[in-house]
């Protein structure tokens, strides 16, 4: 049973990548990218966390193919002289790693509210509906920055460099889960409606069965869509929120971080520290976009609303 | 005359949810200040001894009772005082509003470059959605939606400013007092520093809106008014136009209107990327310092304009859509 959904879930993947080539572009990179990142350790020439592995001696070296640069960085050096491609493995690594966690969290969240929502109905229902709507009007973003403004400016950037990763984790997590809640409220609603719904309730199935065993697995297409959607914009958050200086510290820079330390540096003619994480970060986000509509067309043909 | 005194009812209504709201906020506001900040710091500086600090704290009834010091902050905020700064020892509230035209000239060159772009762009895509142009519109959306808006500065500094030298790059440029307006809209320097910030502002709402009035115009060309009217005879820009593009700018109003929130962040992006003297830019120059009033207020502040938006947008969508229903009791 589940063999064959996995094969049938295979083959419908090759039909898609045939009909949108973009879409299996961006899947390539996406993997070339998230690979290098897993594997930073080992292809990176240098720890770039690591103090002693670096020499200010070396820094703003421009990439390989300008004049002045070292063969030994082969995108050239940030101001600390930190090697950038090594930076960049690394930096895409937290990236994705809040990005993917955040997106985790919104999905415990907002899957389960929305499932209770969409099958009990009634009072339930309205106040998770309430709830997300409250949420979604109140700009998850800007509710990110005062979060962490405000622990910045109570605790000092001192602890907000300690403990960086889970809050922006946390700060993400916390803001986005309407987005799944919805998505399930509506799917279960429909989900509910259905036969073999019934058929398990008259057999005697838990409601709690029916939901975790039954509903969920059939509704995890559109769950799938927003997934994707949803990771590109937590990755795009954290980039933001490192960038306004209220995420990851220069020590131990995500891409949003390296780009703004770069940035100073930009007008002093070392583009490239700001230039080529940026290209990465955009990289990592139109691919995640391309894929999320194409997933939305080839699992979902009716068309979600958002 | 019944729907009138409904439409009042409707109107008390709406301002008495926005006065709590506020009310909620305020009193936000007031437990961060109790929570993070030190009133005394904003008065004398750090060094003053234990029993100075006490003696003072007295004096000045900081030592009261909180429900007390909740009143205070709440009647001083009716008055329109919201403590002072510590950086730099002024009202706060002042201070945020000085800064207020700088990031509200930067939005509405932003909006005027959106409701120029989207609304064509739109109405193309949903009428002729398999048309080259339209993917290609699209497809520049999904590209669009992808750079952080502070890249799309970045990029337009570098081409632009870096390597063009047309524009520059950073602050407003000349500006000119009217009364209590700074505005950079009157000379040509101003204007010049406008542009990059508002085309990188505009860069992130503008795929959003395209895609709101696509979906709008999408929803109204399936009715069936649309097809009476093409029954009729009426040429088809005149059915998009005054027809569905009518009808699709209620949905389109409050939906953009409750984005408010999210153009304030993108705002503060682009302010610190152009490093445009607005609220934003304030802001984060307070949390760096630890300005904990300033932070205060700001978000005050923010929460009015955020209270302000929702409410005239349901107020607006009230007056201009007769289908909605006033007396709920009929």
């Amino acid at each position: 049973m589940s063999g064959d959904a996995i094969r049938m879930r295979g083959s419908a993947l090759i039909a898609f990548a045939a009909e949108s080539p973009g879409a299996a572009v961006a899947a390539i990179v996406l993997a070339v990218i998230t690979l290098a990142a897993l594997l930073a350790p080992l292809i990176a020439t240098q720890d770039p966390f690591d103090l002693a592995s670096f020499d200010v001696l070396d820094a703003t070296l421009p990439p390989v193919w300008l004049d002045g640069s070292d063969p030994r960085f082969l995108l050239g050096t940030d101001a600390q002289g930190r090697d950038l491609l090594s930076t960049i493995l690394y930096g895409t690594r937290i990236s994705l790693t809040v990005g993917v966690l955040a997106v985790l969290i919104q999905a415990a969240i907002g899957v389960p509210l929305g499932l209770i929502a969409g099958y009990a109905g009634g009072r339930l229902d309205t106040i998770v509906s309430r709830a997300a709507d409250i949420q979604l009007s109140l700009s998850t973003l800007m509710m990110a920055i005062i979060a962490l403004a405000l622990f910045r400016a109570g605790l000092g950037g001192e602890s907000l460099s300690r403990y960086a990763v889970p809050l922006l984790v946390i700060v993400i997590g916390l803001a986005e889960w309407p987005y799944f809640a919805r998505t399930a409220r509506a799917a279960t609603q429909v989900e509910a409606a259905k036969d073999y719904v019934r058929a398990g309730r008259a057999l005697g199935a838990t409601s709690f069965a029916l939901m975790a065993r039954h509903i969920l697995p059939n509704i995890s297409s559109p769950l799938i869509v927003v997934a994707t959607t949803q990771v590109a914009g937590a990755i795009m958050a954290e980039a933001a929120l490192s960038f306004l200086g209220l995420g990851m510290p220069v020590t131990k820079p995500s891409l949003g971080t390296l780009i703004r330390s770069g940035y100073d540096l930009m007008f002093a003619g070392a583009w490239w520290v700001t230039v080529i994480p940026g290209l990465v970060l955009v990289a990592v986000l139109i691919s995640v976009n391309v894929l999320g509509d194409a997933l939305r067309d080839g699992l979902d043909p009716r068309g979600t609303t958002r | 005359m019944k729907a009138f005194a409904a439409g009042l009812t409707f109107f008390a209504r709406r301002l008495m949810q926005a006065a709590l709201v506020m009310l909620a906020i305020l009193i936000i506001a007031f437990a961060v200040r109790s929570a993070l900040g030190d009133p005394l710091r904003e008065i004398m500086g750090e060094a003053v001894s234990e029993a100075e600090r006490d003696k003072l704290m007295h004096e000045l009834g900081l030592d009261a009772p909180w429900p007390v010091q909740l009143a205070r902050y709440l009647g001083g905020a009716v008055q329109g005082d919201l403590g002072t700064s510590f950086i730099y020892k002024r009202p706060t509230l002042a201070i945020v509003l000085a800064k207020f035209p700088a990031s509200f000239e930067l939005v509405l060159g932003a909006s005027l470059i959106v409701l120029l772009f989207s609304v064509p762009a739109g109405i193309y895509c949903a009428v002729r959605p398999r048309a080259l142009g339209a993917r290609l519109v699209l497809g520049l959306s999904v590209l669009g939606i992808s750079i952080p808006v502070f890249l799309t500065g970045i990029f337009l500094i570098t081409i632009f400013s870096v390597w063009l030298g047309w524009l520059p790059a950073f602050g407003r440029g000349e500006t000119v007092r009217l009364g209590l307006w700074e505005t950079g809209l009157l000379t040509k320097d101003g204007l010049e520093h406008l542009i990059l910030p508002a085309l990188t502002l505009s860069s992130i709402m503008l795929p959003l809106f395209i895609r709101l009035v696509r979906g709008a115009m999408l929803d109204e060309l399936g009715h069936d008014y649309v097809r009476t009217a093409r029954a009729k005879g009426a040429s088809p820009p005149r059915v998009w136009l005054n027809h569905a593009l009518r009808n699709a700018l209620l949905p389109l109003a409050a939906v953009g209107g409750l984005q408010i929130g999210t153009l304030i962040a993108y705002t503060l992006l682009t302010e610190t990327v152009f490093q445009w003297p607005g609220m934003g830019f304030l802001f984060l120059e307070a949390v760096t310092r630890a300005d904990i009033p300033l932070i205060t207020t700001y978000l005050v502040f923010v929460g009015l304009l955020f209270v302000i938006t929702n409410t005239l947008v349901d107020i607006v969508s009230l007056m201009l859509d007769p289908r909605i229903s006033l007396e709920g009791t009929r």
